[in-house]
C-alpha cells in the first residue's frame, strides 16, 4: 500500500470520527435543549420580571413616565450607569416597617389565608374522600363536576356571590322565607364573605390533589386495620389520613399561596373595611401610583411565601432521604 | 395397615362423632345483587385444623373467607365460631385475623409497627408489645429488618411480615387469602412447609383460600372443593385425590382418565363397565352404583401401566397407539390413542435410568390397570 493511500484512509477515518463526534455533540445539544426550554421560560417570564420589580422597589417615586427614578439607562456610559446605581436605596423597605398598615395587612392576609385553607380542607376532604370511594364508573363524572366551575369566568363567579350574600340577596331571602331568621344577616363586606369566597373559589385546588392521593390508596389497608381490631374512625386517623398527607400538603399550598395575595375576592366581597395585602398593593399601584412601594410590597410578599415553601421542601427531601 | 394415599393420619377430628365443631357455616347464602356468590353452603371446620378452600377464581371461596373475617355479612344462614353466632359482629371485634392476598402492609409504618398495630389496638402494655413483636420477628426470621418500611423489602419478606402481623394477636382462627400467590415457585414451595410448621407450633386453626391444588394438597388437613358457591366435596387430600366424589372433583384435582359407560354389578363391590366399542372395564370400587346406571370410571394416569406387549394375566388391558410422549425427568407421560379414538394418559415413574422396554411415537402399546386402581363416579 502506498503512503498516499494510507494517508487517505487515515483522513477518511478522521472524518468519520469527526462526523460521529459531531452527531454525538448535536444529540447532546438537543438533549440539553429539551431541559433548557423550561429554564428559559422561567428566566424570561419569572426571573427577569422579578429583577425588574426588585429594581423598581429600590427606586424612588417620581412624577414622570415611568413614575420612578432612576431609570437605568446604558446610554450614559459606564460611569453614568454606576451613578444611577448609587441612587438605588432600600428606603421603600424601611418605609414598609414604619407604617403599621403594611405589617397589619401582611398579618391579616396570612391569617385570612390560613383560616380559609383550613376551611377549604375541611370542606374538600370529605368531597375528595367520597369521590375516591365512589363506584369507579361514577368517578370521571364527579371529577368533571369539580372542574366544571372553571368553565365560567372567575370574576363572574365571585360577582355571583355578591348576589347571594348581600342583605337582600338569595341567602337572606331563603332564610327569611323559611323563618330561620327574622333580620337579614350581614355577610357581605365582612371577613366571613371573604372566607366563603376563597373556600368556594379554591375548592377544586384542594379536592384534586386530595382525590388523587386518596384514590391511589389500597382499600384492603383499611380492611387490614379493621381486621387487626381498629374501629373505622380510628382506622381513618391511623391509616387513611397519614397516607393522604402528601395530598393534604399539596392542596393546602395550592390554596394558601394564592389566597395570601388574593385581590379580587377581598375587594368584591370584603368591602372597604378589610385589610389584605393584595388590596394594599393594588391601592399603592393604581390609587397612589407609587410603583416603588408597591414593588417592595410584592417582593416581601414573595419572600414571605417562598421561605416556608423552601423550608417545607427541604424537610420533605430529608424525610425521603431517610426512607431510602 | 392399609390407608388411602400414602400417609397415616393421627389428627382426624372429622371422623370423631363427638368432636366439637369450631367453625360452622350453616346454610350460608351470599348474594351480590343478582349474583349468588355462595349458595346454601354448610361446612364444618375443627380446632387446630389446617383447612383449605380450593376452587377456581370466582367460585365464592374468597367470599367465604371475607364473611368469616366480617367484611361481608351472609344474606342468609349463620356462621358460628366456637359456638358464637358471628352475625352483626364487626371485623374489629372478631377473634380472627386475616392475611391478605395483597399483604396490605401499612406503607407508612415500619415492619415493627406493622406487627405491633393489632397489639396496640388491644391496649397491650408496651413492654409486652415489644416482647411479642420481637418474638414474631424471630419467628419469621426478620429480626434485622424491624426498622425497614415495607417498600424496602422483597416480596418474600413482605409476605412474612404480613404473616407475622396476622398471627401476632394469637387469633382463634387465621384466615389466609392466597397466601403464596405472589411468590415465585421455589419460594412458594419452601413457604408451604414453613406455614405448616408455624401452624403446628402455634396450634392455631388455619383457613386458607387457594386456587392452587398442589398448595392445598401439601398444606391442608382437609380440603373443601368449591364450585359456583357450593361445596363439591370436603375430604383429606388423599381422599380427594384417590376417592373423588364426583366427575367435577376428579377432573379438578390432578389429571384423570374418564370412561363413561353403563355399569353391571357383580359380587362384593365388583362390577364391570361397558364403555362402548368393545371396551369393558372391571373394577372393585363400584361403590353404591346400581346396575344399569350411567357412570364414569375415573383412573389417575400414574395407576395405568403402559407396555409394548399385552401383560400376562392383566384384568384390564386395552390396546392403542402411542401418539404423544412428554419426558419430564422424574417421570414420563404417554398419551395413548385407543383403537376407538379415546385418548388415555399414562405416566410412568422413571425409577431407573435405563428403560428395558422403551416406547416411541406411533408404537402399538397396551395400557393396563388393576381392578382396584380406579373409582366409579355416579355424579
Amino acid at each position: 500500500m502506498s503512503n498516499a493511500a494510507v494517508t487517505a484512509a487515515a483522513t477518511s477515518q478522521a472524518t468519520d470520527a469527526g462526523k460521529s463526534a459531531l452527531a454525538r455533540l448535536s444529540a447532546a445539544f438537543i438533549g440539553r435543549l429539551v431541559i433548557i426550554i423550561p429554564y428559559l421560560w422561567l428566566v424570561f417570564f419569572f426571573l427577569i420580571p422579578f429583577i425588574i420589580v426588585f429594581k423598581i422597589s429600590l427606586s424612588q417615586t417620581a412624577i414622570a413616565i415611568p413614575p420612578y427614578t432612576p431609570v437605568l439607562d446604558f446610554g450614559d456610559g459606564l460611569s453614568g450607569f454606576l451613578a444611577q446605581l448609587k441612587q438605588l436605596s432600600i428606603d421603600n423597605y424601611t418605609w414598609l416597617t414604619q407604617d403599621a398598615l403594611y405589617f397589619n395587612a401582611y398579618v391579616t392576609s396570612v391569617i385570612v389565608a390560613a383560616i380559609s385553607t383550613v376551611l377549604t380542607l375541611l370542606v374538600g376532604y370529605p368531597i375528595a374522600y367520597g369521590m375516591a370511594r365512589a363506584p369507579a364508573t361514577l368517578r370521571p363524572t364527579l371529577l368533571m363536576l369539580v372542574i366544571l366551575p372553571f368553565w365560567t369566568s372567575f370574576l363572574i363567579r365571585v360577582y355571583a356571590w355578591i348576589g347571594i350574600l348581600k342583605p337582600e340577596g338569595l341567602l337572606n331571602q331563603l332564610l327569611l322565607a323559611t323563618g330561620v331568621i327574622s333580620q337579614p344577616l350581614i355577610v357581605l363586606n365582612t371577613y366571613t364573605a371573604i372566607f366563603i369566597g376563597i373556600v368556594y373559589s379554591y375548592l377544586p385546588f384542594m379536592v384534586l390533589p386530595l382525590y388523587s392521593s386518596l384514590e391511589k390508596m389500597d382499600y384492603s389497608l383499611i380492611e387490614a386495620a379493621k381486621d387487626l381490631g381498629c374501629p373505622p374512625t380510628s382506622a381513618f386517623w391511623k391509616i387513611t389520613f397519614p397516607l393522604s398527607v402528601p395530598g393534604v400538603i399539596a392542596g393546602c399550598l395550592l390554596v394558601f399561596i394564592p389566597a395570601v395575595g388574593e385581590f379580587v375576592i377581598p375587594d368584591l366581597l370584603g368591602g372597604s373595611q378589610t385589610l389584605m395585602i393584595g388590596k394594599t398593593l393594588w391601592n399603592e399601584f393604581f390609587a397612589n401610583r407609587d410603583w416603588p412601594v408597591s414593588s417592595a410590597v410584592a417582593v416581601i410578599l414573595l419572600l414571605l411565601l417562598i421561605v416556608p415553601i423552601m423550608l417545607f421542601q427541604r424537610a420533605q427531601a430529608r424525610a425521603q432521604e431517610q426512607d431510602k | 395397615m392399609k390407608s388411602l394415599g400414602s400417609i397415616r393420619r393421627d389428627f382426624a377430628p372429622w371422623n370423631d362423632p363427638n368432636a366439637k365443631p369450631y367453625i360452622q357455616f350453616d346454610k350460608v347464602t351470599k348474594k351480590f345483587g343478582d349474583f349468588t356468590a355462595v349458595n346454601n353452603l354448610s361446612l364444618t371446620i375443627f380446632e387446630r385444623e389446617f383447612f383449605a378452600l380450593l376452587g377456581a377464581s370466582g367460585c365464592g371461596k374468597s367470599t367465604l373467607l371475607r364473611m368469616l373475617a366480617g367484611f361481608e355479612e351472609p344474606t342468609a344462614g349463620r356462621i358460628l365460631l366456637d359456638g358464637q353466632d358471628l352475625r352483626g359482629i364487626p371485623p374489629y371485634r372478631r377473634p380472627v385475623n386475616m392475611m391478605f392476598q395483597s399483604y396490605a402492609l401499612f406503607p407508612h409504618m415500619t415492619v415493627e409497627n406493622n406487627i405491633a398495630f393489632g397489639l396496640k389496638q388491644d391496649g397491650m402494655p408496651k413492654p409486652e408489645i415489644a416482647a411479642r413483636v420481637g418474638e414474631m420477628l424471630k419467628l419469621v426470621k426478620l429480626e434485622q429488618f424491624a426498622k425497614r418500611k415495607p417498600h424496602q423489602l422483597s416480596g418474600g419478606q413482605r409476605q412474612r411480615v404480613a404473616l407475622a402481623r396476622s398471627v401476632a394477636k394469637r387469633p382463634k382462627v387465621l384466615l389466609l387469602d392466597e397466601p403464596l400467590g405472589a411468590l415465585d415457585k421455589k419460594l412458594r414451595e419452601e413457604t408451604q412447609f414453613e406455614l405448616m410448621d408455624l401452624q403446628q407450633s402455634l396450634g392455631l386453626t388455619f383457613v386458607v383460600v387457594t386456587h392452587d391444588q398442589e398448595e392445598a394438597m401439601t398444606m391442608a388437613d382437609r380440603i373443601a372443593i368449591i364450585d359456583k358457591g357450593e361445596v363439591m366435596q370436603v375430604a383429606t387430600p388423599a381422599e380427594v385425590y384417590e376417592a373423588p366424589g364426583s366427575r367435577f372433583v376428579a377432573g379438578f384435582v390432578g389429571n384423570v382418565n374418564m370412561f363413561e359407560g353403563k355399569i353391571a354389578r357383580g359380587e362384593a363391590g365388583a362390577a364391570s363397565i361397558d364403555a362402548g366399542n368393545g371396551i369393558t372395564i372391571r373394577t372393585e370400587n363400584a361403590g353404591d352404583a346400581a346396575t344399569g346406571a350411567a357412570v364414569a370410571f375415573a383412573i389417575r394416569p400414574e395407576k395405568i401401566k403402559i407396555s409394548s406387549k399385552k401383560p400376562a394375566g392383566a384384568v384390564n388391558a386395552i390396546e392403542g397407539e402411542v401418539y404423544d410422549i412428554a419426558y419430564l425427568g422424574d417421570m414420563t407421560v404417554y398419551h395413548v390413542r385407543l383403537d376407538d379414538g379415546h385418548v388415555v394418559r399414562a405416566s410412568t415413574m422413571n425409577a431407573a435410568r435405563i428403560t428395558e422396554d422403551p416406547l416411541s411415537w406411533n408404537d402399538r402399546a397396551w395400557v393396563s390397570f388393576r381392578p382396584d386402581a380406579g373409582v366409579v363416579l355416579t355424579r
